[in-house]
């Protein structure tokens, strides 16, 4: 056990979200000084905002999965009152109320931050009401809020929510496997011409009951809410060869989430 | 009461009887079912002449509730709704089968507290907490604290025991005029990060909380845990002895004897009875098989999980993990809890959703073994302590494998 880097305090959830400034400690190893490491560094931006339901996971896999192909990690939360970095590799974008997003939308508008690192060509993985917040436009609390535009999507209110089991094939484009994973949301969002569908629906609602989620360049969002990427590795892994640029990265023991992803695939099929 | 009162009560009373007795289940949401049909009003009817005390929150409130209706039992006999049956119907019919009693001490599912207050008439209503609990059906936690405000609002004289330590608590009490603070710590803080009045963020240091923003901030409790016991609002300090493990069910006496101090009991009076409640409907239960001493924990969210590691010995630890109707159906909030207590211990996992679980801990660096049953898993483990820590169909399913054990 003692040999096993994972048998020690790493997990970052030991650590208060609400440490000092935006730049940080890394949970995996040494501090490292802000801006002068190689590390691959992902951001989760305002976890006191968007972290409804297990949306940490996202982080966490993506910090997992790196660091067993010998990658340096740099988990960095940034809470809402504290200026976004611009220069990571990976931003994450979680689940929230109305009012907490609304709020979000705000902030991220007047910090400029993400807009500065996604002109960098920084990769982006949104959920839920995260990807909402990267179209033009949606509807919280009943009015209409404008979003950062880094989508082109916008999202208004739907006859009902959509709650339940998620799966639907993805972009051919992208080379993966079938997405699963589970939506609670109330919205309906529409895609417009420079945006491409995540992928088509085959159970549940996503986007509006035909295509889920959305994706441009390295920018990528889905309904899939909370911990989306413990249901799907291949799409974490894609994340990781958007942010270092490479076409391949060695496989990992996937063992449990291919069981987990099989049960729930062959679930949404009996339903 | 009213004949038709009467008739209902008594109908309801004969259902649950033959609830039990079909072996259908404890009797204690049917026969209120059918008594609430005869006389939409059994309950009001059924609380007039009782002196009643709520119970509400995201988490410890049928432990709670256990543990007031042993210190005010030092006043009399004392109806209370044992089984956890927490809905208007589980009120009605442990009012209908208690019979006359002076007091009446209520768990409420905390979405219906305004209208459990209405029909009741509570003279005390204790809030322990509001946290993330099966959002795929429940409130967000914001709006469960409006609800609580807006019905809190319609009854300014019951008086309130309240959490000072949960900002969403608080904030739902900040019309109120009478309210007694107690303070028990609170392990989980992720549903109250941002203040529920103005948006600011909410700065923490030491106990204490305040809004950046606004005026909102932690009240100074009347009564505190300290060490092993309990400061009450003179001043004076109790040692609690509990058969309950934890610190969360320090935190649950103390609000015990707040609740029973509005009933005039003497915490002198009321903590030698709090050390004679073992179990809570199977709660911390503990079962001898096959020379593994069993204890079962339940764990229904995030927040009573980082309680339930606490409370868990460093032994050999079984976790269980379903996605009924019951439990919610999505499994999330598995990672808004780091497992990594539970690194060193052996660990076997198993339930419905034990894939998920796998996959988390995989991702928490926390070395696990799957098992199909728990049958398997007693024979996993060496002889001794056996800790149980489950969700709530997956405690109901091992409590059914060890003959329903209270």
């Amino acid at each position: 056990m003692s040999t096993d880097p994972y048998s020690m305090a790493q997990d970052p959830y030991s650590v208060s979200p609400h440490g000092e400034g935006p730049y940080r400690t890394s949970p995996y190893g040494e501090p490292v000084p802000a801006g002068t490491t190689s590390a691959l560094r992902i951001v989760w931006i305002y976890p006191d905002l968007l972290s409804t339901y297990g949306d940490r996971g996202n982080m966490l896999i993506l910090g997992r999965r790196a660091q067993q192909r010998g990658m340096p990690v740099e988990l960095i939360e940034v809470r809402s009152d504290q200026p976004l970095p611009t220069t990571a590799d990976i931003y994450l974008l979680g689940g929230g109320e109305d009012g907490p997003q609304a709020l979000a939308a705000q902030r991220l508008i007047a910090d400029g931050g993400l807009h500065r690192a996604v002109a960098q060509g920084s990769v982006v993985f949104a959920v839920c009401a995260g990807y909402q917040l990267l179209g033009s436009s949606f509807v919280a609390k009943g009015t209409t809020c404008a979003g950062l535009q880094l989508l082109d999507l916008h999202s208004d209110r739907g006859p009902s929510r959509a709650v339940g089991e998620l799966a639907g094939e993805i972009d051919p484009r992208l080379g993966l496997p079938p997405l699963t994973g589970f939506e609670n949301h109330g919205g309906r969002t529409h895609l417009g011409p420079d945006a491409a569908p995540l992928a088509r629906v085959t159970t549940g609602i996503g986007n509006d009951g035909a295509t889920e989620g959305a994706w441009r360049g390295k920018l990528l969002g889905t309904y899939s809410h909370g911990p989306a990427l413990a249901r799907n590795p291949a799409l974490a892994d894609l994340l990781l060869r958007w942010a270092t640029g490479t076409s391949a990265l060695p496989p990992l023991d996937d063992t449990w989430s291919d069981r987990l992803r099989a049960e729930r695939l062959a679930a949404t099929r009996a339903a | 009461m009213p004949l038709r009162a009467k008739v209902a009560s008594s109908v309801s009373r004969t259902a649950a009887a033959l609830s039990r007795a079909a072996g259908r289940g404890d009797g204690s949401v049917i026969g209120g079912w059918i008594g609430l049909k005869i006389d939409p009003d059994l309950l009001a009817h059924l609380s007039t002449g009782r002196a009643i005390a709520l119970v509400s929150g995201t988490n410890g409130k049928t432990t709670t509730t256990r543990l007031t209706t042993a210190a005010v039992g030092v006043l009399g006999p004392v109806a209370t709704n044992s089984f956890g049956a927490n809905m208007p119907t589980g009120h009605t019919s442990a009012l209908a089968k208690a019979g006359t009693t002076p007091y009446a001490v209520l768990e409420v599912d905390e979405h219906y507290l305004p209208q459990v207050l209405e029909a009741t008439e509570p003279r005390v209503v204790a809030l322990l907490n509001l946290s993330r609990d099966q959002l795929d059906r429940a409130k967000e936690v914001a709006m469960m604290a409006q609800l609580w405000r807006a019905a809190l609002v319609k009854h300014p004289d019951v008086h309130v025991v309240a959490n000072a330590d949960d900002p969403m608590v608080v904030w739902a009490t900040v019309d109120h005029t009478a309210v007694t603070w107690f303070s028990a710590g609170q392990r989980w803080h992720d549903d109250s990060w941002v203040c529920p009045e103005c948006g600011s963020p909410i700065e923490r240091a030491d106990e204490q909380w305040w809004c950046t923003g606004c005026p909102l901030r932690r009240p100074e409790a009347q009564w505190v845990v300290e060490d092993d016991g309990v400061v009450d609002p003179t001043g004076a300090w109790h040692k609690i002895v509990l058969q309950l493990p934890g610190r969360v069910n320090l935190g649950n006496a103390a609000t015990a004897l707040a609740v029973a101090a509005q009933f005039g009991v003497r915490p002198t009076d009321a903590v030698s009875r709090l050390g004679g409640v073992a179990s809570v409907a199977g709660r911390y239960a503990q079962v001898v098989r096959d020379g593994r001493n069993i204890r079962l924990l339940l764990a229904k969210n995030p927040a009573s999980w980082l309680e339930a590691f606490d409370m868990a010995d460093e032994a050999p630890t079984l976790l269980s993990i379903n996605a009924r109707d019951p439990d919610g159906l999505d499994t999330s909030w598995l990672f808004d809890v780091d497992f990594a207590p539970l690194r060193g211990r052996q660990v076997l996992i198993t339930g419905d959703r034990a894939y998920d679980l796998a996959v988390r801990l995989d991702v928490n660096g926390v070395p696990f073994q799957h098992v199909r049953t728990f049958t398997e898993a007693v024979a996993a483990v060496p002889v001794g302590r056996l800790e149980v820590i489950a969700n709530y169909t997956a405690f109901q399913d091992i409590r059914a494998e060890l003959d329903r054990v209270n």
